[in-house]
């Protein structure tokens, strides 16, 4: 049986591990390669590397950062931020990713999907979504519009729609990221997720509120999701990953003990 | 020293990296014929069996590891590596190495809460010991990523066997061809432990 997944999230910018907090007031909290690699350590499942540099000329150091983590994390792990065209993804995978988080780009140009997909394959694209509940409209019907910019454009996009045609187009995960949990350590947005997920055949992340186990608990679980994503609830030390798949297994969800 | 078969398979790199990590050197090659002069080989992969044919192909590189295998030289197929060493894949219909016989299949789920890709850590069942398989423990779990998986036809040649939604080969092989449906160079320790077993066996049986 497969295991449900933790995903240690690492926004970087300039080369630095940075949170932010809604997409806004980033604080720099750390080495990321040195982040990622204790989290390895403590057996984590997989990791994201997400470039939030604003600047596109700082982007080489990005891939100084994955072509360090990939020497000695040997687990899966994906990149995303500012990943415009296919040989910015061809780049990022040969410096040592495993997979690709494209976003605001793949919306702007859905074909990037397409494209990636036929280049390596769809088990290296993620299609990254970020989503705010809104009040339906006749095009997003569902109360859940695609964001873009980091939260900052609304594009009238249904999420739902949104992710069954990433699907089509050939992604082969999806990161459903709530712009309204972000940050909150509330909890994740279940119906959201659960929606996607029931929409979907590949498997969905959650991203966005996790504040404490229970919360990965309920949307591994009632939200359907296959992966939970984590961020500050590590960052800052307010759990563990040990405590964290503990407390899942515990209560009945199957995760990797290491 | 280990040859890694370069045909264009997205985690080449990977695989030297995790062999770095062991302190085993290896030389990632397109050329087939220094392919054909290697003491032992790895064969990655990831992508998409018809397209891979195509790379493999076009590069002289199937005659080549037809040729290794042949001599006995080790060799491990990855992933995809585990799928095309058979003589055909559902994948595109493709006529494949013909290395072992057999096929590999579309996995085929009836549950539908199950998703494709077979994504993420699974365990495996070892049916047959196997020296690169030494060391793995029942609760031990290593990183999948795929839509399909080897059959061969000879049950005798499946030595581990995972489960998702039904049990289906997880690693095969015959004499000195080994291959593995997961990625050992991305299943953290345990997984490294394997490609160590491998870096240490000399082909011969279990």
């Amino acid at each position: 049986m497969l295991s449900k997944r933790i995903i240690a999230c690492l926004d970087v910018r300039d080369g630095r591990l940075a949170k932010s907090i809604k997409f806004v007031d980033t604080k720099d909290i750390g080495d990321p390669v040195e982040t990622a690699r204790r989290y390895y350590e403590a057996g984590i499942d997989e990791l994201v590397l997400y470039d939030i540099t604003a600047s596109s000329d700082q982007r080489s150091i990005m891939l100084d950062v994955v072509s360090a983590v990939a020497a000695q994390v040997f687990i899966p792990f994906s990149v995303g931020g500012g990943l415009r065209t296919v040989e910015d993804c061809a780049k990022v995978l040969l410096a040592g990713a495993e997979k690709v988080n494209v976003n605001t780009a793949a919306v702007q140009n859905p074909q990037l999907i397409a494209d990636s997909s036929r280049a390596f394959g769809a088990q290296c694209v993620v299609l990254s979504m970020d989503v705010l509940a809104a009040p339906p409209t006749p095009a997003a019907p569902s109360g859940y519009e695609i964001v873009t910019h980091g939260g900052r454009t609304r594009t009238g996009l249904d999420a739902i729609a949104w992710a069954r045609r990433g699907e089509e187009l050939g992604a082969g995960e999806l990161v459903v990221n709530s712009i309204d949990a972000d940050g909150t350590q509330e909890g994740y947005a279940l119906d959201l997720t659960r929606r996607i997920a029931e929409a979907v055949r590949i498997p969905v992340v959650a991203s966005g509120g996790g504040g404490k186990a229970e919360h990965l608990h309920q949307v591994l679980t009632d939200g359907k999701a296959d992966a939970a994503l984590v961020a500050s609830l590590l960052h800052y030390g307010i759990t563990t990953v040990t405590e964290l798949k503990q407390y899942l297994d515990q209560h009945g969800v199957k995760v990797r003990l290491t | 020293m280990i040859h890694i078969v370069d045909y264009k398979a997205g985690n080449i790199t990977s695989v030297k990296r995790g062999l770095n990590h062991l302190g085993v050197d290896s030389i990632i090659t397109p050329d087939p014929d220094i392919l054909r002069r290697a003491d032992k080989v790895i064969f990655p992969g990831v992508g998409q069996a018809a397209s891979a044919m195509e790379v493999l192909r076009e590069r002289g590189l199937d005659l080549a590891l037809r040729e290794v295998c042949a001599r006995g030289a080790p060799i491990l197929g990855i992933c995809l590596g585990s799928q095309i060493v058979l003589d055909h894949s559902e994948e595109g219909d493709t006529a494949c190495l013909g290395l072992l016989a057999g096929e590999s299949k579309r996995f085929v789920l009836s549950d539908p809460a199950l998703k494709i890709p077979h994504m993420g850590w699974n365990r495996i069942r070892v049916v047959r010991d196997h020296p690169v398989l030494k060391g793995v423990l029942a609760e031990e779990e290593l990183y999948f990523v795929h839509s399909f998986y080897p059959q061969p036809e000879d049950p005798e040649c499946v030595f581990a066997v995972c489960e998702y939604g039904s049990p289906f080969p997880a690693v095969i092989g015959r004499a000195n061809l080994i291959a593995a449906q997961f990625h050992p160079e991305k299943s953290g320790p345990a997984g490294l432990r394997i490609l160590r077993n491998f870096v240490e066996w000399h082909g011969g049986g279990r």
